[in-house]
């Protein structure tokens, strides 16, 4: 009885204490600009006819690149490029390949030759490999990949051709906007908390244990699921960081290894459960944003 | 209607209102985070609910619709057994949700930029929670804040009002009691900025003459709700648009 929270009934008007600086921000049918020299980019459009004006078709912010122009919205779905990593779940087994999905706006695609065998051989894919995809990858499995082509329909193939990547055993998924993820070199990271983190470009978020012991030997394929036990130290870290990242993912901050680290450095004087609440959600993403701002004032590293 | 004018000798309707005065309009954006989009929309009692899912892969069941070079819309339309003043039980293919259904899948297809989403499918789920007339409105209203709210390419904000005809005056934005009282009732969805009527729906009769005066009584109304709704997108953005830019 005695640990009860009561929220009070107001309306609370998120102070924005940070300056927009000097973004353009546009809503769809507004007009960009009235220039014909521009190229038209993504989130914009052309009525054609005598009008040669440039509109914009999503509400977001203007990015201008030399004489590309493109609009920007706050949050879309997935679009896939080459070299992305990805985080899928198996929607489908079908003859030679996997469905998967990755909140894109079709299916990926893995095909069976994109995968390791088990054993590390390197053969033709034969029958008996093909009965047996439910073997490796089941529907419902999760697993992490990389975008391998994008197709002409838009359709991403996926590969798992390196120990980095396969089926996702035991930790948490966390589900954000792929537009808060950055772009960088690498995306798989072993935080000094304690865990580590896959930050795949289409929003989907997997936090798990760091292995230590080298398990993946070289012909596992990445298949091979490791049941043991996780103590409950390490199970902390997890929810810790899962909350962390979505107080930061709902005040839309960008999401990468820094930042999540130093949401859960501030973290760490509230309890887990704690970082549901609005009040210290908002408490931890501010000094976030204080502790990135002065990163960047110190050294202007991207 | 026997002692019940719609209009009151000092020029007021019944609830207060000038004939060309809207109700509060409030609204709100991302109001569940497990849609792609979703919002809410209060314009006086009648409220409604919008989420948007996509654009996705097509779902089993919608497969035969699916077309190569465009994006198939589907759209649902429910009310809630408590949102009239008689709780009654709607099953979700009765003709009235079908024919909403139909009409607000009619007028996204024209401002949604379709040709950019081949093959996949986008879902508009309306559910209303209060209906105090002008239904269609105000799920055209949510419907665009949600699309906006998922990032969807749309030519222009679509916005839409109803107008009567009552004594040679106009009045915008019909509640459900004047809806009752027999007058004709024009509803008409617009792209404000590009000036161009994409859905317009009239019930009851009126003279050729007065049509005119309707189309114009609408617009206005329509660009007025633009102008509120528009306020509060840009709002949206600058609050979380400053968070973006940070690296």
């Amino acid at each position: 009885m005695s640990n009860i929270t009561i929220r009070l009934p107001s309306t609370r008007r998120t102070q924005n204490q940070y300056e927009t600086g000097n973004s353009y921000l546009v809503t769809p049918g507004d007009v960009i600009t009235e220039d014909t020299d521009y190229m038209r980019g993504h989130g914009t459009y052309c009525t054609g006819d005598a009008d040669d004006r440039l509109y914009s078709s999503v509400a977001g912010v203007v990015e201008r690149i030399n004489k590309l122009i493109c609009v920007r919205a706050l949050k879309s779905r997935y679009t896939g490029e080459v070299g992305d990593i990805v985080v899928g779940r198996v929607k489908e087994v079908q003859q030679k390949r996997w469905k998967i999905e990755t909140n894109s706006r079709l299916d990926s695609i893995l095909q069976l030759s994109s995968v390791n065998l088990p054993g590390g051989e390197l053969r033709r894919r034969s029958a008996t490999d093909e009965l047996n995809m439910r073997s490796y990858l089941n529907e419902g499995d999760l697993i992490s990949a990389e975008v391998q082509q994008v197709n002409v329909d838009g359709i991403l193939s996926l590969h798992t051709r390196s120990l980095r990547y396969g089926k996702l055993s035991q930790g948490c998924l966390v589900i954000v906007s792929p537009s808060l993820i950055k772009r960088r070199k690498n995306h798989i990271h072993n935080l000094s908390c304690g865990a580590s983190i896959i930050l795949a470009n289409n929003g989907y978020i997997w936090i798990y244990t760091t292995q230590h012991s080298s398990q993946t030997e070289e012909g596992d394929g990445g298949f091979i699921i490791s049941n043991e036990s996780i103590p409950i130290e390490d199970r902390e870290i997890i929810c810790r960081l899962r909350n962390c990242i979505k107080c930061l993912a709902k005040r839309s901050v960008v999401l990468y290894d820094t930042s999540i680290l130093y949401a859960y450095e501030a973290s760490t004087s509230y309890k887990v459960k704690q970082l549901l609440d609005d009040e210290v959600c908002d408490e931890i993403v501010n000094k976030t944003i204080y502790l990135l701002q002065q990163a960047n004032v110190g050294n202007n590293e991207y | 209607m026997a002692g019940f004018e719609l209009i009151s000798d000092e020029g007021y309707r019944f609830d207060g209102r000038k004939p060309s005065e809207l109700r509060r309009v409030r609204c709100n954006m991302g109001v569940f985070t497990q849609a792609d989009g979703s919002a809410y929309i209060e314009q006086g009692n009648t409220k409604v609910l919008a989420a948007i899912y996509g654009p996705h892969e097509a779902s089993n069941n919608m497969r035969s619709k699916v077309c190569l070079d465009k994006c198939f819309i589907n759209c649902e339309f429910s009310q809630a057994m408590f949102s009239s003043a008689e709780r009654k039980k709607r099953s979700r293919g009765d003709r009235k949700g079908k024919d909403m259904s139909a009409h607000i899948k009619q007028t996204f297809e024209a401002a949604i930029r379709t040709q950019l989403y081949p093959r996949s499918q986008i879902d508009i789920y309306l559910q209303v929670l209060h209906s105090d007339g002008s239904l269609y409105c105000a799920c055209v209203n949510a419907a665009t804040l949600a699309l906006i709210d998922a990032g969807i390419a749309m030519k222009d904000y679509v916005c839409a009002c109803s107008a009567s005809l009552t004594k040679e005056t106009s009045l915008i934005d019909i509640n459900h009691v004047e809806e009752l009282a027999g007058c004709a009732e024009f509803s008409a969805a617009i792209m404000p900025k590009l000036d161009q009527i994409i859905y317009s729906e009239l019930n009851g009769r009126i003279h050729q003459d007065e049509l005119g005066q309707l189309v114009d009584a609408v617009t206005s109304g329509c660009k007025d709700i633009f102008a509120v709704i528009d306020r509060f997108v840009r709002g949206r953005l600058e609050e979380t648009a400053s968070y973006f830019t940070h690296s």
